[in-house]
């Protein structure tokens, strides 16, 4: 299981992240497409699939199967414990 | 040497002839009987005498493990030109096509990708008029 800061810590993954933000249920083809027309990010399908287990792993990112293609879907809750354990307003003001 | 003819693997060649005629709007070209296939191919009513796609049978046992990885991620066998992918998602839509990319600016080009029924995905792409050549 990786944590979310870890899945944060990599400008691809951040990358694909803002991709299934603005689209949600992307393949991996529509994923690839993407990276590289859009952000010029040219890596082998195999290295994004790297990438998109690893934001699985973090609970960023699911899978869902619809007929015989498999899309990927953002979910933004566990980026909460960011704010958990930093609030934002946890500091009294000056 | 002259590229006049491709192919793509079919579950049932009556069912993708159905398909890449009514509703793709492709024409029928050669239906020639081969035991219990046949040679059938289908041509753009646009260029009756241009490249012909061939219907061709998905037999063989390394067909479906290929086909499925690649529909599983999302990757099409083959690529269709059209004049305006916009218009042609709507038209397919309407007729029940399912699509697993909608319309797509690429920058040098508008892409969108659909389930034939018959087993691939196909990529319909508009090439935008400056990056025509």
């Amino acid at each position: 299981m990786a944590d979310i800061f870890h899945a944060l810590d990599d400008e691809t993954r951040r990358l694909v992240l803002d991709e299934l933000a603005a689209r949600d249920g992307l393949t991996l083809f529509d994923i690839c497409t993407a990276l590289v027309t859009r952000h010029g990010v040219s890596m082998s399908r195999q290295a994004v699939s790297q990438h998109l287990a690893v934001l699985e792993s973090a609970g960023l990112v699911s899978t869902e199967r619809r007929g015989r293609s498999k899309f990927h879907h953002f979910h933004p809750e566990p980026l909460a414990e960011i704010t958990r354990r930093w609030p934002p307003d946890a500091r009294s003001a000056p | 040497m002259r590229i006049e003819l491709t192919s793509v693997f079919v579950d049932d060649q009556r069912k993708a002839l159905a398909f890449y005629t009514d509703v793709l709007g492709f024409v029928k070209r050669h239906d020639v009987p081969l035991g219990d296939a046949a040679w059938l191919t289908v041509v753009s009513p646009e260029r009756p005498d241009g490249p012909e796609l061939l219907l061709e049978p998905a037999g063989h046992p390394a067909v479906k493990p290929y086909r499925d990885a690649l529909v599983e991620d999302g990757i099409p066998l083959i690529q269709l030109a059209v004049d305006d992918v916009h218009a042609e998602h709507q038209r397919l839509t309407a007729r029940g096509v399912v699509f697993t990319q909608p319309p797509t600016d690429i920058g040098t080009a508008h892409v969108a990708v659909f389930d034939d029924t018959c087993g691939n995905l196909v990529q319909i792409v508009a090439m935008k008029p400056a990056a025509a050549q």
